[in-house]
């Protein structure tokens, strides 16, 4: 490697002076766009408007901790250990999906395209579809949720494997086996393969159109955050001390193909995000730094430096011209590229 | 040092006085604030305090471990816990009935988030003075949860004759010599003999001599003449010398080693990791203090079935005993080669 590995990239070309900071106060866990306003998902209770021309306003979600976040692009959807899913538009306006019965926790939410939402508690998965709400009981807890591209399946993974759900049918979810502890989940964009990060330093996937397994190890912690580049050709995960990303590009998906690995730092990738149109993918460290890194020719770019906390949140607006960034310590901002 | 939250564990037989001991750690005025997590709602009803249902899925690591399991559930509900992060001091854990304490224990240490985040301070069991010795011979899990605390109340104190306590204590020892052990009525404990223990915390195994020799209450009273006086017959505290015939448990045993040459690191760390590789499923818990051969330092170590954790911790004080000592619990161990394989450790 003819770089040095250094945490300041002070040689590297910088952004990080086009960043709007912005003061969350709290601990972010999540951040998602609703066309082009940053919203931040607090720790506790409240999500964080953050828009370009005015003052930054709170939006009171939960009675207590938030535990899980999605998005459509126009809406926000929330789980909270006030065992409520809570929809909030991009006015502001917050209106109750569903209460959990015995008030359990929400520990699991995802978004379709189409707006439908999903959710878990234990072992409860349900989605509300616009007129109806269905559920479905599963073998353990639910790690992950993910909508299929396109049709009405979710994908719930669980303890052993992954359930996959239709639920405008009676039939019973297919099972997806693989022993161990199965947490996020997603669908490749093309819908063929089925992707899980795990208890243990590994991935799991499945081809959907053979049931091959893929396995996919090598890594220092649990994959936390993991997400498919545009078009589709590169898995980008966290989990290591650079950038890894697997390939997608040939007929069998990444199986007997290595990584590409990119951006390595001193530090552990804690959270990554795709550019939206381009092979880019912004990469946040447990130091605090955030790079973008172009997957054709490892080109790096500084969008925030290091410190002092881990970064917790990193997601691109639709048209990748905004980048927002949240940390563990509550600092946050919105590059603008 | 650590800003991590302690985790208690609590666990007890079946009847033995759980939600007692919880209530009572809840509801006395001691200025914390707890996160609860629990198996049933509904018995506790304090403010203030965070309580959460917990659903003890325990499952095995992919990690070629088959003694590793952890529980899957602790993991998201600590994770979701520390978002509300300064609304709790501390954290205990009650388990059901027959929860065997090992998956809560190595959760801490196999789980890094949770382990970066949380402690684990305690395993406390409540045992009842009345039944445990019936339960000992007829339930495998009150026997593992004696065997694995790390501070045990006798409870129901009351409801037992003082020959029916001292035989059940001295069975308790002669399975778990190490525990710090009160006798309870109704839970009747200060606070912080349950809260606070840090027993899994490397720079707290300062000393691993039977806990019965240490007056209750008192952790670092090594008033052994008080110990005679408190229990008359003075024989039964050599139980590693095999004094404890008696008693001695047939499927549960500690055994103890100690030695004052110098171990030699070279053949210690292979033959502990070859021991609890071969016999971690039957290990429960494991301590150490060891002198390795030119080491101005002590090395402590601490372990849960398979999993071991160990570190420098200080240098010699002059004049201390530069003694080795190490102490594992568990079942059917094979006390001949365990002791035999320790004595090939020594520094040649």
């Amino acid at each position: 490697m003819d770089r040095s590995v250094t945490d300041t990239r002070s040689n590297s070309v910088s952004v990080a002076d086009r960043t709007r900071p912005v003061a969350a106060g709290a601990a972010v866990v999540d951040l998602h766009f609703l066309g082009s306003l940053p919203v931040f998902v607090l720790a506790e209770e409240h999500l964080l408007f953050a828009p370009a021309d005015g003052e930054p306003r709170t939006v009171a979600v939960h009675d207590g901790a938030i535990l899980s976040a999605a998005s459509d692009g126009r809406t926000i959807v929330t789980g909270g250990d006030d065992g409520r899913v809570v929809r909030t538009g991009a006015d502001g306006t917050v209106s109750v999906v569903a209460t959990d019965p015995k008030r359990r926790w929400i520990d699991q939410v995802a978004m379709a395209g189409d707006g439908t939402v999903a959710w878990s508690a234990g072992k409860n998965a349900s989605v509300h579809t616009g007129k109806a709400e269905k559920s479905v009981e599963l073998p353990s807890t639910a790690g992950g949720l993910a909508f299929a591209p396109k049709g009405m399946r979710l994908a719930i993974a669980h303890y052993n494997g992954v359930s996959l759900w239709f639920p405008n049918t009676a039939a019973a979810p297919e099972m997806l086996p693989w022993k161990g502890s199965h947490l996020n989940v997603l669908f490749s964009p093309d819908g063929k393969y089925v992707m899980t990060a795990m208890q243990e330093a590994m991935l799991h996937g499945w081809r959907l159109a053979d049931r091959r397994d893929m396995r996919m190890s090598g890594y220092a912690t649990k994959v936390r955050s993991m997400g498919f580049t545009a078009g589709g050709r590169w898995l980008a995960t966290s989990g290591a001390d650079q950038l890894i990303l697997w390939p997608f590009t040939a007929k069998d998906g990444p199986m007997g193909k290595a990584p590409r690995m990119l951006a390595p730092a001193a530090s552990l990738v804690v959270a990554v995000a795709c550019h939206p149109r381009q092979e880019v993918v912004a990469i946040g460290y447990a130091d605090g730094m955030v790079l973008l890194v172009r997957i054709e020719d490892g080109a790096e770019i500084v969008a925030k430096t290091p410190g002092p906390a881990p970064v917790t949140a990193l997601a691109w607006d639709a048209v990748g011209t905004q980048l927002g960034f949240g940390t563990e310590d509550g600092q946050a901002g919105v590059v603008t590229l | 040092m650590s800003d991590k939250i302690p985790v208690t564990v609590l666990t007890g037989y079946l009847g033995a006085g759980k939600t007692t001991l919880l209530n009572r750690i809840l509801s006395e005025p001691h200025g914390q604030k707890f996160a609860v997590i629990v198996n049933e709602f509904g018995e506790i009803g304090i403010d203030n305090d965070l309580i959460v249902g917990a659903d003890e899925e325990v499952f095995e690591m992919n990690n070629g471990c088959i003694c590793c399991t952890v529980r899957g559930d602790l993991i998201r509900i600590i994770d979701g816990l520390m978002r509300r992060k300064g609304k709790f001091d501390a954290i205990i854990v009650e388990t059901t009935g027959l929860a065997d304490p090992a998956p809560v224990a190595q959760t801490f240490f196999v789980d890094e988030s949770v382990g970066q985040k949380t402690k684990l301070d305690a395993v406390v069991t409540v045992a009842d003075a009345k039944w445990l010795k019936d339960r000992l011979k007829d339930a495998p899990e009150a026997k593992n949860q004696v065997a694995f605390a790390d501070v045990i109340l006798l409870n129901k104190t009351d409801l037992v004759t003082p020959e029916e306590l001292r035989e059940v204590e001295m069975r308790i020892r002669a399975i778990n010599p190490y525990a710090m052990l009160h006798k309870t009525e109704r839970c009747s404990v200060p606070l912080n003999a349950v809260i606070g223990r840090n027993a899994f915390d490397l720079d707290r195994i300062l000393d691993i001599e039977p806990a019965f020799l240490e007056s209750d209450g008192h952790d670092h009273d090594h008033d052994h003449d008080h110990h005679h006086h408190d229990h008359g017959d003075g024989h039964h505290h050599h139980h590693d010398h095999g004094g404890l015939k008696h008693y001695h448990d047939e499927e549960m045993q500690s055994v103890s080693l100690r030695t004052d040459k110098p171990l030699d690191p070279d053949k210690f760390f292979p033959w502990i990791q070859d021991l609890t590789q071969r016999e971690g499923p039957n290990i429960l818990r494991s301590k150490g203090i060891l002198s390795f051969k030119d080491d101005p330092q002590r090395f402590v170590f601490q372990g849960v079935h398979m999993i071991l954790d160990g570190d420098h911790q200080r240098d010699w004080r002059e004049g201390e005993p530069r003694e080795s000592r190490v102490v594992f619990i568990g079942r059917d161990l094979p006390e001949a080669a365990i002791r035999s394989g320790f004595e090939a450790c020594i520094a040649g």
